[in-house]
């Protein structure tokens, strides 16, 4: 590949990939099962410039890959307030990556496919908070690959054999003990924040949690992995008796010490919660579904919602899968009653959709908290689902008493 | 002079910019002024461009590579990043943009302790603080 047998597109990608292997020390390349790509979201000329430089030659990737968010929701176009500019460069980009053979997937959760990476696979994927979710969640492997190396992975079928890719790149090295009022462990909006803490807190060691229980559930550490993402570079965190490498405390840590044992008591958690709003005043939209909402997370929106409507603009955003399921399941029909906007391929924090408000945006996400005041340029009020919907549907901000 | 670990080779001089937080550039960085934007990073409003840049490494996106090459394209980017620790993400980034552009940005890991306002020279696997 490298001597240009397969093309300069691959020769090009393999010459990279090589010299960020050389910057890693990796003693050797090695094969992956799959990929996931986050270079397709437009963030200038630059991404469109390689992506056609790896495509020349009728480059095709080696292994399954699948596509994260685009910059435009192209089941639903006329959702897009940007400038046609910017909506026709992210085509150009788009087109380019789906000419390479990846899947138009076009979600940041593609561990909520139908085929998702097992237990020890190699993979290489891009988007923070879907490799700390492979790595913690699902138990394949991968370091965290950033935009243009994801795409050299692919068409290669390599990856350097560092860090997470090898077992003693995965163990837990920092402790983080949990002791809270237990009720809080009940909540959804508890498993961001304390991924939010981690985050800021880890440094770039890997985190193992102890204090939760089996209600930590798939969807509570999507959630907990994506606020830990964006608040620092955690690509893998262990969950004491719940995660798949962490049965028990000599396994997880591989039989050494932490370096350090942090405990988080619910002050840090309220303290938490309150840093994660930037804002207040009146209501202004409401967006739920960073990272892109499972199924069965759109059922407890569509339950929650039943039989009322949103006074605001209320998005949700989802991959367009997940979307299909959910019509199949019947459940969409109640979130049109309700009035809430459906967003696919893309989602309401990194492109122009939600427009201008008039107050503060509601969400449910750490990860969307953490960037839509400098994306957007709005206010945040961090807070969970149920308040999220209830302050919609009274169009002012209504705070409950459940995190008491 | 102090030693480096070389990342990405190369020689840059220019004002040091220490950041006491990790940053992401996707969402961290404007490529197009190189200003900090993340309202909540403790340099936000500083300008990277022409920047010895150090931190403790990246965080959060995995986009923080394509808004690198971007800045370089663009001419906003740093002189040079001197990371505490590897990260990937910025390497592939600076890569890239030598690559399409001819841009440089050299990447190395050392424990310089590199402070805002001095002027810092790399070249290869030497750091070097300028006399004031």
């Amino acid at each position: 590949m490298l001597a240009g047998g397969h093309g300069p597109g691959v020769q090009l990608a393999m010459k990279l990939l090589t010299a960020v292997a050389e910057s890693e020390d990796a003693p050797r390349l090695i094969e992956i099962e799959g990929a996931h790509i986050d270079g397709c979201l437009f963030h200038g000329q630059s991404g469109i410039d390689l992506a056609k430089a790896l495509a020349r030659g009728d480059s095709r990737v080696r292994v399954p890959t699948t596509l994260n968010v685009a910059s435009i929701d192209m089941l639903h176009p006329e959702l897009f307030r940007g400038d046609p500019e910017l909506a026709r460069k992210s085509r150009e980009l788009t087109d380019t990556y789906v000419g390479l053979g990846c899947q138009p997937t076009w979600t940041c959760a593609p561990y909520q496919l139908a085929q998702r990476p097992s237990r020890g696979q190699q993979i290489a994927w891009g988007e923070s908070n879907a490799i700390v979710f492979a790595n913690s969640v699902l138990g394949a492997r991968t370091n965290r690959y950033g935009d243009f190396i994801d795409i050299c992975c692919a068409l290669t079928g390599r990856a350097p054999l560092t860090g997470l890719h090898t077992d003693e790149g995965r163990f837990g090295s920092i402790e983080f003990v949990v002791e809270v009022d237990d009720h809080l462990l009940d909540l959804d909006v508890f498993y961001p924040i304390l991924g939010y803490l981690l985050g800021h807190r880890a440094g770039m060691e890997i985190p193992v949690i102890t204090g939760l229980d089996e209600r930590a559930t798939e969807d509570r550490l999507k959630a907990l992995g994506a606020g830990a993402a964006s608040s620092g570079a955690v690509a893998m965190f262990h969950v004491l008796g719940v995660t798949p490498e962490a049965p028990d405390r000599a396994t997880a840590f591989g039989g050494a010490n932490p370096v350090e044992t942090i405990t988080l008591g619910t002050p840090d958690f309220s303290r938490a919660k309150e840093d994660l709003s930037t804002g207040a005043g009146p209501l202004g939209a409401v967006s739920v579904g960073t990272p892109h909402m499972s199924l069965s997370e759109l059922k407890t929106l569509a339950s929650v919602a039943e039989g009322q409507v949103t006074q605001v603009p209320f998005f949700v955003n989802t991959a367009r899968d997940v979307l299909s399921e959910a019509e199949r399941a019947g459940i969409v029909g109640s979130l049109d009653e309700f009035g809430a906007t459906v967003v696919t391929d893309t989602c309401t924090y990194i492109t122009p959709i939600i427009g201008d408000v008039a107050g503060v945006v509601m969400t449910d996400s750490a990860k969307w908290a953490h960037y839509a005041p400098a994306n957007l340029g709005v206010e945040v009020v961090f807070a969970s689902l149920t308040e999220c919907v209830l302050s919609a549907i009274e169009g002012r901000v209504v705070v409950t008493d459940e995190w008491r | 002079m102090i030693k480096a670990k070389v990342l990405i080779r190369g020689d840059a001089d220019g004002d040091g910019l220490r950041l006491d937080e990790p940053l992401s550039f996707w969402g961290g960085v404007d490529p197009v002024t190189g200003v900090i934007v993340e309202e909540r990073h403790p340099q936000h409003g500083e300008v990277i461009t022409g920047k010895i840049l150090s931190m403790a490494h990246g965080r959060g996106s995995s986009s923080s590579s394509a808004v690198l090459a971007e800045a370089l394209r663009l001419g906003t980017g740093p002189a040079a990043i001197v990371l505490d620790q590897i990260d990937s993400i910025l390497v592939i980034g600076a890569l890239v943009a030598g690559e399409l552009y001819g841009a440089t940005c050299p990447i190395a890991v050392s424990g310089a302790e590199i402070r805002t306002g001095e002027r810092w020279t790399l070249s290869g696997e030497s750091l070097t603080k300028a006399e004031s």
